[in-house]
């Protein structure tokens, strides 16, 4: 585990400090030590660094002032949100400035007829559905975390949720933002419109970590309010049959809103915590969402209570109302959080696998698990593959938050050798910048590298997160391939 | 690798792109044979310019040279068709009418329809071309979960992957969505796929003011109604049609289509769609917009464009087609841009007949943005090798 970095404040910061203070106002920037403390980490709480300087931005000024005077001192700056980020992604910097947008919350009104809003980028994700539901719309991107998480950090990080499967990320929902540049200039990137001319650097910013720039304005496309949505709770006696169910209904043409799994741990754990009432032995449940016109559902819905009957599920269960819906979900969202009940530490893992190799990837989890004696409970995106392996271990045991740490690590290499991700929504980060290289090539990372450059060729934005060795932006990568010694055989063709 | 292999031979009057004649020819017919052929054109200092089924080289802006044009025809192989993970993998030369063929064996579709035939997969993905169901399933950049390019230099980058839900690195997959190969060359993509849909209905609707159809889309918005496609075919300050198109299990079209021709208040059902359904609109020898603004704003744009424009709006997502008579064109292109900027739209000109196609802005105004792609470009390409001049502000 990593030990708290020690302060290293250079007078460069400690000056850069005095002209925040009197650039965007004293009341703004924190120094004081103890205060400074509270960003210290995101939701990964194993890695902390305290920052140099802390701003509170309350609007885009603030942000253009803060970036432009580090830009001019070359110290680097991290941007903030809600700070519920599970990959270390607002990690500050020692000797830097950390920019925080939770004051920035103004929600624009909704413009119900394009089904768009726009907002600021500490608004608050559940925010936006509250104001679109009255007119019939909602955001769809739904994170676990959503009562919590910023729009800004989604954006950052791409963020997902249980709704993704039919719906889409972040980055299908967000039509344009604004952007401060790592220089301090602002620029727009998208809009309301639908399609803009030029590169899509929309694209290239959403899910970059917050490494190209501080957005300030964001413009979100709303969905519309399903005619019908029904959920159900079904139980199996394996995992196996679980996952094999998912397959089915995929296989059958069929599209759910969601379908979310919770293997036996995560179970007890839910029940410890929630009493969400899933089915008393079941080693596997399965929430599943569909949602659309009345007739649509109707019929998929049966056929996928069959599909789930003939992979021997024991109960399923309708959710009768609202009430019963917002019962089987909390079962679901809370289930992070709840494993603490079960174990007094635990990793949460990300990663993600071709949906047809579920079986196989949970059974060698469990397997990778029983050989160093360590549980991992099992809560995750099924429809589209994302795991989340919760490893649980104990802090109190010589060794035991190793291994943990060392297991969590081994799952990723298994997503990467079956075809998968590192990450499907939390990031890259500071955690697993380590893995990058072994999802991608040299020449992949050096090509993402040169977005990097085109946006911050000094390296300020949310530096050492990400990429596993950053290189300067002076540096020219060129082919790592044959073409340092001459092709004899390129002769014949030019 | 001999010329032979990569099909090195001279390039001909009608391979002219843009009105410019490469001067040579390539065909390669693997990525690594791509990668040696950009070395060897690196080496040389040549321009190149990627082509895929080249059905619309002719379009859009000329590049200020073409040595080499690279044909990604023999890129054919549909790599990996993973139907139970709804996910194949095709190199770029692949036509999408082949792929959809194959897929649709497998009860699956690639969820792209723009209308001209003999695209390639990467020719669809460097124009970001789509057409009416864009409103159903996204477009290329909602679609293209990874792609594999070969840099100016020769250097092979993958990004994204073969899974649909994956956020490690940056997703250059969208960067290259639009960017006409100019800051490199597609050669494999891997797409998110859906299921084929078991029925379909329509309703069309004859409307006598086709700017009527811009209420009427926002009506359809606002219901729970889920159409794939609402399609306008009309012209500017005449009549139009309306098409609403639902796709789905057979007892739900069936529901939606009779819901819908009451919200419309007329309109009748049929199961064939019409020939119009998702061709642009005009002749060759009208000059061909591309037209992107807010959707409710659909009848400010029909009012903004020349009197008789014949024209095809999606008309709940915002993007449109306009086919203007090259004799209005240099007059009325800027005022058409300056009354779109208000609904924060643009014009982008896809093809143009010779005599006019000089003297007319391809692109129009791109915004504060403009410079920061400049600064990708010259990250990407910085000897400004891969189809100079074709994109925006020159790049
Ligand atoms: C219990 C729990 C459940 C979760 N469930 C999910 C889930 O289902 N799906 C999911 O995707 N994530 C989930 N997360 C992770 C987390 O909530 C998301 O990553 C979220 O998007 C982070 O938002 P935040 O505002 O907390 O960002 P922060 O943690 O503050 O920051 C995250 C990253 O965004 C950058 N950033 C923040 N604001 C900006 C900005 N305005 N401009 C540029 N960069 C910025 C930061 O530098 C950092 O790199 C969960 C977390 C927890 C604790
Ligand atoms: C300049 C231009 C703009 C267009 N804009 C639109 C539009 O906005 N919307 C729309 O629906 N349709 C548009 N089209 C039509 C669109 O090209 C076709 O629908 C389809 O993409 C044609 O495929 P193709 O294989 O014939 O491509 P081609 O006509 O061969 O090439 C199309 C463009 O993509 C580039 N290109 C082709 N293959 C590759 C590759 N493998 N790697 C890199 N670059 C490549 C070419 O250099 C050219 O700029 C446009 C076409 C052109 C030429």
């Amino acid at each position: 585990m990593t030990a708290v970095a020690e302060p290293a404040v250079s007078a460069g910061t400690t000056r850069l400090a005095e002209q925040l203070r009197s650039t965007v106002g004293a009341e703004r920037v924190l120094t004081d030590r103890a205060q400074l403390r509270t960003y210290e980490c995101d939701g990964l709480a194993n890695f902390k660094v305290t920052p140099a300087v802390v701003v509170l931005a309350e609007n885009r000024q603030h942000v253009v002032d803060t970036v432009r005077l580090c830009s001019q001192a070359g110290v680097p700056f991290v941007a903030r949100g809600s700070g519920t980020g599970l990959s270390g992604g607002a990690l500050p910097s020692a000797d830097g400035v950390l920019i925080v947008l939770s004051r920035l919350r103004r929600l624009h009104p909704v413009d119900a007829d394009n089904a768009r809003v726009v907002v600021e980028p500490g608004v608050i994700n559940l925010w936006v559905t509250r104001d679109a539901t009255p007119h019939g719309l909602a955001y769809a991107p739904d994170p676990s975390s959503q009562l919590v998480c910023s729009i800004g950090g989604n954006v950052a990080e791409n963020a997902g949720g249980a709704h993704c499967l039919k719906y889409g990320f972040t980055v299908n929902h967000v039509l344009g933002a604004e952007v401060v540049l790592p220089d301090g200039e602002v620029v727009h990137l998208g809009g309301a419109a639908p399609e803009h001319p030029g590169y899509d650097l929309l694209g290239a910013f959403i899910g970059s970590e917050g490494t190209l720039g501080v957005a300030t304005e964001l413009t979100l496309r709303l969905i519309r309010i399903p005619e019908a949505v029904q959920t159900m709770l079904v139980g199996f006696r394996s995992v196996e049959d679980a996952a094999a169910t998912v397959s089915d209904i995929i296989a059958a043409g069929i599209l759910p809103a969601a379908i979310e799994m919770m293997d036996a741990l995560a179970i007890e754990a839910a029940e410890a915590a929630v009493r969400c009432g899933y089915p008393p032995g079941a080693v596997a449940v399965l929430v599943i969402e569909l949602d659309g016109p009345q007739v649509e559902v109707e019929s998929q819905f049966s056929q996928v209570e069959q599909i789930a009957r003939s992979r021997n599920a024991f109960e399923t269960r309708i959710a009768a109302d609202a009430a019963e819906r917002a019962l089987m979900w909390k079962g679901r969202k809370s289930a992070f959080a709840a494993v603490g009940r079960i174990s007094p530490s635990y990793f949460v893992q990300d990663g993600v696998i071709p949906r047809t190799k579920l079986p196989e990837v949970l059974g060698e989890i469990t397997r990778m698990a029983d050989d160093v004696g360590l549980r991992v409970a099992n809560v995750f995106h099924a429809g589209d593959g994302n795991l989340h392996p919760l490893v649980l271990f104990d802090d109190a045991v010589e060794g035991q938050a190793d291994d943990a740490e060392e297991l969590a690590g081994a799952i990723l290499d298994l997503c990467i050798s079956s075809g998968g991700s590192i990450t499907g929504e939390h990031g890259v980060g500071h955690e697993k910048r380590g893995k990058m290289g072994r999802q991608f090539t040299a020449e992949d990372l050096d090509t993402m590298q040169l977005v990097r450059c085109a946006f911050d060729p000094h390296g300020l934005a949310n530096p050492g997160k990400i990429f596993p060795t950053p290189r300067l932006c002076g540096e020219r990568p060129g082919p790592r391939t044959a073409a340092d010694t001459h092709d004899p055989a390129l002769g014949e063709v030019f | 690798m001999t010329t032979a292999t990569v099909g090195r031979r001279p390039g001909r009057p009608d391979e002219a792109v843009g009105g410019v004649v490469p001067r040579e020819v390539v065909s390669p017919s693997t990525v690594a044979e791509v990668a040696e052929v950009m070395r060897a054109a690196a080496a040389d200092r040549l321009t190149v310019v990627p082509a895929g089924g080249r059905s619309k080289t002719s379009w859009a802006a000329p590049p200020s040279s073409c040595d080499l044009l690279l044909d990604t025809s023999r890129l054919d192989r549909v790599v990996e068709h993973v139907a139970g993970d709804l996910v194949v993998v095709a190199e770029a030369g692949v036509r999408l009418a082949d792929l959809q063929a194959q897929l649709g064996a497998a009860g699956q579709l690639l969820g792209l329809d723009p209308p001209e035939p003999g695209a390639t997969l990467g020719g669809i993905v460097s124009a970001n071309a789509s057409g009416p169901r864009r409103l159903r399933y996204g477009t290329a950049r909602d679609l293209l979960i990874g792609a594999t390019v070969v840099l100016g230099d020769g250097t092979v980058a993958s990004a994204g992957g073969k899974v649909v839900k994956n956020v490690a690195g940056y997703d250059l997959g969208k960067l290259y969505t639009g960017a006409h190969g100019t800051l490199g060359v597609v050669v494999s993509t891997t797409w998110r796929l859906h299921p084929v849909p078991v029925a379909r209905r329509a309703v069309v609707l004859d409307l006598p003011a086709a700017s009527a159809a811009g209420p009427l889309a926002v009506r359809l918005s606002r219901s729970t109604l889920t159409p794939s496609a609402v399609e306008l075919v009309g012209t500017a300050g005449g009549a139009g049609q309306l098409l609403v198109l639902f796709e789905s299990i057979a007892e739900s079209v069936a529901a939606q289509a009779s819901a819908a021709v009451t919200l419309l208040g007329g309109g009748s059902e049929v199961e064939e769609l019409p020939a119009t359904f998702g061709r642009r609109p005009g002749s060759p020898d009208d000059v061909l917009l591309r037209l992107a603004y807010l959707p409710t704003a659909l009848p400010e744009v029909l009012a903004a464009l020349p009197h008789g424009t014949a024209v095809t709006a999606s008309a709940a997502t915002g993007v449109a087609y306009a086919a203007l008579a090259s004799s209005d064109a240099v007059d009325a292109l800027p005022a058409l841009r300056a009354a779109l900027a208000r609904h924060d739209g643009t014009a982008v000109l896809l093809r143009a007949p010779e005599p006019v196609r000089g003297r007319l802005d391809h692109w129009g105004p791109v915004g504060d943005a403009l410079d920061l792609m400049r600064r990708v470009k010259e990250r990407f390409d910085p000897e400004r090798r891969m189809s100079p001049g074709r994109f925006v502000g020159g790049l």
